[in-house]
């Protein structure tokens, strides 16, 4: 019998064009999804080079980082710079023949939504973005991570990627959700417990009873931020969930060549007796709703906590805490609900998908967003603005005072005129609260929607806990 | 590429954990679509004020720090996003050597592809860096690729890790791609056998 293999090890194994005697390999690249703010300068490179795009039918591209995302986008983006790389994308994906969502496509939206939207994320795969959180189709048991502008061009012309590979890190969450706690809780949590580098060099397989019970949506959120603790890709081993998703979509198998998929797919869990390097193990039923208060993801607390002061940490991280306490206008002892906020925003690879809407949905029924909170939701793709809005949530949410924007990846990196002002604190969705991430100077709570919807309901940071 | 041989310059000091991709070039910068000229919004937000003035204590606008050619900083440098505006940023600067105690994977990787090196120390040699880069414009470190050192200039040599396959493109000024397109018998064997293999991919 072979030795035991982990997930990695089997779609690693699989991929492996070249190794060299010290273990450099050459990874074959099976899907390529790339934007607009990444890829010109790669296809300069090619162009320049004389070079063509040696597997356009994998390649996949989008405009979301810059996008605006106003219904008067169909008229023309009217920042020149953001002009100027949508069109490069537009006129590069047909120059070189490759799959191209348009900014007034109804299946336009965040690459990393609409990649499984779409059914070009499935098990078993290895896929690469030019962009971090890429990780996010690690939820279907694909092999998917970040790349930078230099590797984009690497795999365009070459299909493959220069890699070595990582250590194996296990995250187990035991047991069942308690109610008002979500996936995004369960992935700040993890970091909170391992730190913003705590992954580094390694891939994580997310598993345990509470990352089963999860929908495709949920996992989708845990392996998002995989790369905030540090892992450049998370896992979680492909079930009858993930199967449910994948079967039907415009770009996955079908007749023959699903069943031999899916009989492959079934093969890729992780062997009993298989070793990590790393474990760590979270109990699914203390996890409590969290939200950050620094400007890093692993500043994390259980909402029912207060600021902690500089003090109580290391001293290499003492001075980081207390910048961080500056630059968020936070007091140590003071109560994490006690914090009053400006402005919710709702969107991002990380949630902004059907069922966050849905669950924003929950919170709100009956409920109004308190008077003079700028309150903001963008939609992951068009099509789960469209689903949201046949489904009713859209028309509830609007009613309730939220605005209903085009998909994007706005607020979540502010490259598009969805920003805040300095100082203005929000409670958001996205995965990153670095200083002026949102904005130059604005203030950013990480929280899941449940959690956003209860702020923006009270004006302040809640527990949704005693709203549902 | 440019080879990467050795570099004597000096080292800037930034004694702060977890400096991320937001920090070395915030996102207003990523608009454009060439790879140069982005050295003059390294840092932005930390260099200049709203109205575009330096910053006075800011590490690079203190007159011993300008023309630094090294970094010193804390743990997990280059954290956050993949964009490779953040090590062109650098480059585009001066920066040719970033010393921390630990990178972010994509960062790391990043910067070897663009004639950056990053150096991995165990922290108390990061600490010696740092405080021998706070005393100022005296303090050149040497970084010497071939033979793996780093050395300040009173003469204390750590040696430091790098892969032999990175090592060897940066010393050449290797491209990446014009290697892979070496190997395309490789690549065309693996498509064959992945189409018998996996035809529905
Ligand atoms: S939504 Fe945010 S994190 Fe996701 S791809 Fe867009 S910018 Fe990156």
């Amino acid at each position: 019998m072979s030795r035991p293999r982990t997930l990695y090890d089997k779609i690693w194994d699989a991929h492996v064009v070249h190794e060299a005697d010290d273990g450099t390999c050459l990874i074959y690249i099976d899907r390529h999804l790339v934007h607009e703010v990444t890829s010109p300068q790669a296809f300069e490179g090619l162009r320049m080079a004389g070079r063509s795009v040696r597997a356009p039918e994998k390649t996949i591209a989008v405009p979301d980082h810059n996008v605006p995302t106003t219904v008067d986008r169909e008229q023309g983006i009217a920042n020149k710079e953001s002009r100027i790389q949508v069109e490069a994308l537009e006129t590069n994906a047909r120059d070189f023949g490759i799959v191209y969502y348009g900014v007034n496509d109804v299946r336009q939206g965040i690459v990393h939504i609409i990649g499984p939207e779409q059914g070009w994320t499935q098990p078993g795969l290895t896929i690469v973005c030019g962009d971090s959180h890429t990780a996010t189709h690690g939820a279907f048991g694909a092999l998917a991570h970040g790349i930078g502008t230099s590797e984009v061009e690497h795999v365009l012309a070459t299909q493959t990627l220069i890699q070595k590979k990582s250590r194996n890190m296990k995250v187990e969450v035991t047991g069942s959700l308690g109610p008002g706690v979500t996936a995004k809780d369960i992935t700040l949590s993890i970091i909170g417990a391992t730190g913003a580098a705590g992954g580094t060099g390694h891939v994580i397989e997310y598993c345990g009873q509470a990352i089963r019970e999860l929908t495709m949506e949920g996992r989708m959120t845990v392996c998002n931020m995989a790369i905030e603790g540090g892992a450049r890709a998370g896992l979680v081993a492909p079930d009858d969930k993930t199967f449910d998703y994948v079967r039907g979509r415009s770009h996955a198998p079908k007749g023959a060549a699903w069943e031999a998929a899916l009989a492959h797919w079934k093969t890729l869990g992780t062997d009993p007796g298989a070793e990590f390097d790393k474990e760590i193990v979270l109990k699914g039923e203390e996890i409590a709703p969290v939200v950050t208060w620094g400007t890093s993801p692993e500043d994390v607390l259980p909402i029912t906590g207060t600021v902690p002061h500089p003090d109580s940490f290391d001293a290499g991280k003492a001075g980081a805490v207390q910048r961080s306490l500056e630059y968020m206008g936070l007091s140590p002892g003071t109560r994490l609900a006690d914090i009053e906020i400006d402005t919710v925003f709702i969107g991002s690879c990380t949630n902004a998908r059907i069922e966050d809407l849905r669950d924003v949905a929950r919170v709100m029924r009956g409920r109004r967003v308190k008077d003079g909170i700028r309150a903001m939701i963008v939609p992951g793709s068009g099509l789960v603005r469209a689903q949201a809005e046949e489904e009713g949530i859209a028309q509830e949410l609007q009613e309730a005072g939220f605005e209903w924007r085009m998909a994007g990846c706005s607020m979540c990196l502010a490259m598009n005129p969805d920003q805040l002002a300095p100082g203005e604190r929000c409670a958001s969705t996205s995965n990153r609260n670095f200083e002026g991430r949102q904005g130059r100077g604005g203030r950013t709570h990480l929280l899941s929607p449940a959690m956003a919807a209860a702020a923006a309901v009270t004006g302040r940071l809640s527990d949704v806990r005693e709203l549902v | 590429m440019e080879r990467f041989e050795r570099v004597s310059g000096i080292a800037a000091p930034m004694p702060l954990v977890n400096i991320d991709t937001d920090m070395i070039i915030p996102k207003q910068f990523l608009k454009t679509i060439k790879r140069s000229g982005l050295g003059v919004n390294l840092f932005d937000e930390m260099r200049f004020d709203e109205n575009g003035d330096e910053i006075p204590d800011f590490v690079l606008n203190r007159p011993a720090y300008r023309n630094a050619e090294i970094l010193v900083a804390g743990d997990n440098f280059g954290c956050g996003s993949s964009r490779e505006h953040a090590p062109w940023a650098l480059r585009d600067f001066g920066i040719k050597v970033v010393v921390s105690t630990s990178f972010a994977d994509i960062f790391y990787n990043n910067c070897f592809k663009n004639g950056i090196l990053p150096v991995a120390l165990p922290k108390d040699q990061v600490d010696f860096l740092m405080d021998d880069a706070e005393k100022g414009e005296n303090a050149r470190i040497t970084v010497d690729l071939e033979s793996q050192t780093v050395s300040t200039s009173d003469g204390t040599t750590f040696r430091f890790e790098v892969d032999p396959f990175r090592k060897h493109c940066l010393l050449e000024g290797l491209d990446d791609i014009g290697l892979t397109l070496k190997k395309m018998d490789a690549i065309e064997a693996y498509e064959q056998r992945a189409q018998l293999r996996s035809p529905w991919i």
